[in-house]
């Protein structure tokens, strides 16, 4: 017997883009549409039924095959718009595929989202028992585990109150605690880690791994959280334009992943644009190149976390400006901007027409591990906006262990700076 | 754990599974429906007793209209108030489950879009929610019957085939705009107009025996028209004759409407998740 439960071949699916402004069809516009077309194509002799010009066909995934082993957890990463979430849903059968063919061995769950199905006004029990049976438990199941799901979630005290009164991390919690008490032979996961405060995160991390290690349970398991997806996963693949890139171990993986950056070349550590003329900026500015150096002044686009990242920034005057300013802001991979820092009072008033080099340098032990981006602009405060925050590079912090703890665990907040401790013992 | 055989997902497919899929997620259907029941008792004040009161309110307006001031003559010998709760009890029906069905698709967007589930089940406990409200006011029309001292004949047992008809009819016509509900949004301002229409074309105020013979086979081109004219034929008994032609018209209709709305639903289900 083959312990393969997943099997993909060539998949693929396509999506008809309409280019409308409209979120669906109204019949009155089918009609129009058709009567014009019709008038249109009476008067030019075409013929009718031909393809409309509105619609465009979209391979949102191709030609994509793989195989889960039983008991493999499986990570998939991509950017947005990369194929993720589409293979999930095809997976999870809430969409029919275009081509190619899965096969299925065995009870799939997916948790495409915390708390599907839940309703404000039902009480926590109640919820357990609803959101339980829409993830495919049957009710002697859930009763079976239910006191073990409530204690799980921490909410015993508040089982008959509507979930409407719940804060939001007991309502997360509880949707959560349904979803990790499944019972299925593959999982099929969605980004839902990224809910709830990071003590509960963790638990339920340990409680799939727990379920993964002991019944052969096989999950694929969608994410940014590159932390995540290297933590739980032992294998991975990797989506762009729908297509799959590379299937591999999870370092090599994410190594590709993160190699392929932002848009081209972001994460080469380098920007450059030869002709000036079409570089990012207006007729007053533009930039010539942005480039990220380690402290040897070689250009890097994976640091580790102690090490300062200089921001270099070249760019070209055409005539005189008075009063702009660069700003560089970092951001992290949600998108939370860490900060930002602009040479403004540094910087002379006036600059004669020329072209010149910024550096920014940012000081080491600052970042947490994973990818963050860089964002430039250039403007005149108050006045204009020559250049709009652009993300041009991303960079990489490889693993954790400056924020001061010697475990190997995730840590809360959005950067992780070595700060100075220090220890007096007090005469009592 | 029975072995499970393999689940094979393809381009085209018509699942094989489909209906043991619907017999597998039986569960759920009771969860959805029972979970619309609470939630609607839940947020009414006066809970259980709304579904009584609005029939019982527009029975009396009703039999105020027509049977007081327009005086059109009852059914045998029954009293107006139970002629029209005989008729106004399917229709009702028919009218919230048609209502309830035709919305029950977009009002589950999410469930749609994030989990699989043969898509039948929501349309289908959207109807059974309606079917409790009907038994409920079905209550209503046990107290007017005492009240009136009617005494139902051995046609009462043949209830339950109408209330089928009914249930069918429902579900055929709300599987039908279900399904075009999703694709095109209008269809929701056209429900409410057919709900309000229809109860004009149907015989719910009045007698269907005060329309001209010549054009009973057309009216009952409404399905809804035999079902009500079943219900009073099995509830009022005496001398109710059944329409034979026409009731044979609407069960054909009626059977036509529920397998072709199925069928339609089936074939458009696959897509809903693409463009809810």
């Amino acid at each position: 017997m083959s312990d393969t439960v997943v099997q993909v071949n060539n998949l693929g699916k396509t999506y008809t883009l309409r280019h409308q402004p409209q979120r669906y069809t109204a019949l009155r516009d089918v009609l129009t549409d058709s009567v014009k077309t019709l008038g249109r194509s009476l008067r030019q002799r075409k013929n009718v039924f031909r393809e409309n010009q509105n619609q465009e066909t979209f391979w949102a995934l191709k030609d994509v095959s793989f195989n889960l082993k039983a008991g493999e957890v499986l990570g998939v990463v991509g950017r947005n718009g990369a194929g993720k979430s589409t293979l999930l849903k095809l997976l999870s059968r809430i969409t029919e595929p275009s081509a190619g063919r899965i096969t299925i061995q065995g009870r799939v769950a997916s948790l495409l989202e915390v708390g599907t199905g839940f309703h404000p006004e039902l009480t926590g029990r109640e919820n357990v028992f609803l959101n339980g049976s829409i993830l495919g438990m049957s009710r002697v199941e859930i009763r079976k585990k239910f006191d073990e799901i409530v204690a799980f979630a921490e909410v015993e005290r508040f089982l008959d109150t509507p979930v409407k009164r719940y804060s939001s991390g007991m309502y997360m919690r509880l949707a959560f605690s349904v979803a990790a008490h499944l019972d299925a032979e593959i999982l099929v996961i969605d980004e839902v880690l990224a809910v709830g405060d990071v003590n509960f995160q963790k638990k339920c991390l340990r409680k799939m791994e727990d379920t993964s290690g002991k019944d052969g349970r096989s999950i694929l398991f969608v994410s940014h959280n590159m932390g995540a997806v290297k933590s739980l996963c032992n294998s991975a693949i990797f989506l762009e334009k729908g297509q799959l890139i590379q299937h591999g171990t999870t370092d090599a993986v994410i190594e590709a992943y993160l190699a392929s950056g932002e848009d081209e070349d972001s994460s080469q550590g380098e920007k450059k644009w030869a002709d000036l003329s079409k570089a990012p900026g207006n007729d007053e500015i533009r930039l010539s190149a942005v480039r990220l150096l380690n402290p040897d002044g070689k250009i890097q686009s994976s640091f580790d976390p102690a090490a300062p990242i200089t921001v270099e920034i070249d760019y070209c005057l055409f005539k005189k400006v008075s009063g702009f300013r660069l700003t560089v802001e970092v951001s992290d991979l949600s998108g939370v901007i860490l900060f930002a820092s602009t040479d403004h009072a540094t910087r002379p008033p006036d600059s004669p027409p020329g072209c010149y080099r910024s550096q920014c340098h940012i000081y080491g032990d600052l970042f947490k591990p994973g990818l963050h981006y860089v964002a430039i602009a250039i403007d005149i405060p108050g006045f204009k906006v020559i250049l709009a925050e652009t993300k041009f590079l991303s960079f990489f912090i490889e693993s954790a262990g400056q924020h001061g703890s010697f475990l190997p665990e995730s840590w809360p907040g959005v950067i992780a700076p070595r700060l100075s401790w220090e220890l007096t013992t007090l005469d009592n | 754990m029975s072995p499970h055989s393999p689940i094979i997902i393809e381009a085209g497919r018509t699942e094989a599974q489909y209906w043991q899929d619907l017999w597998r997620y039986r569960e759920l259907f009771y969860f959805l429906a029972w979970r619309d029941i609470l939630v609607r008792y839940k947020q009414t004040a006066i809970g259980v007793f709304w579904a009584l009161l609005r029939p019982f309110l527009t029975m009396l307006v009703f039999t105020v209209v027509f049977g007081r001031l327009a005086n059109l003559p009852s059914e045998g010998n029954a009293p107006y108030p139970v002629l029209v709760f005989a008729g106004m009890l399917p229709w009702q029906f028919f009218s919230n489950a048609l209502t309830e069905c035709s919305n029950s698709l977009i009002e589950n967007t999410n469930l749609i879009s994030k989990i699989y589930f043969p898509r039948l089940i929501i349309p289908a406990s959207a109807v059974i929610v309606s079917f409790v409200d009907f038994l409920i006011s079905g209550f209503i029309l046990l107290g007017l019957m005492a009240w009136y001292d009617a005494v139902p004949s051995w046609r009462i047992i043949t209830l339950p085939i109408f209330i089928a008809i009914g249930f069918a009819a429902a579900m055929g016509s709300g599987l039908w705009l279900a399904a075009l509900n999703v694709k095109y949004r209008d269809f929701r301002y056209v429900v409410p107009f057919l709900v309000q229409f229809g109860l004009y074309i149907s015989p719910v105020g009045f007698s269907s025996a005060i329309v001209p013979e010549r054009w009973r086979l057309l009216y009952s081109l409404n399905p809804m028209v035999s079902v009500i004219d079943g219900f009073r034929w099995a509830i009022i008994g005496g001398d109710v004759q059944l329409y034979w032609p026409g009731f044979m018209v609407s069960f054909f209709l009626v059977n036509l409407l529920l397998i072709s709305g199925i069928l339609n639903f089936r074939k458009v289900e696959k897509t809903f998740a693409d463009i809810i």
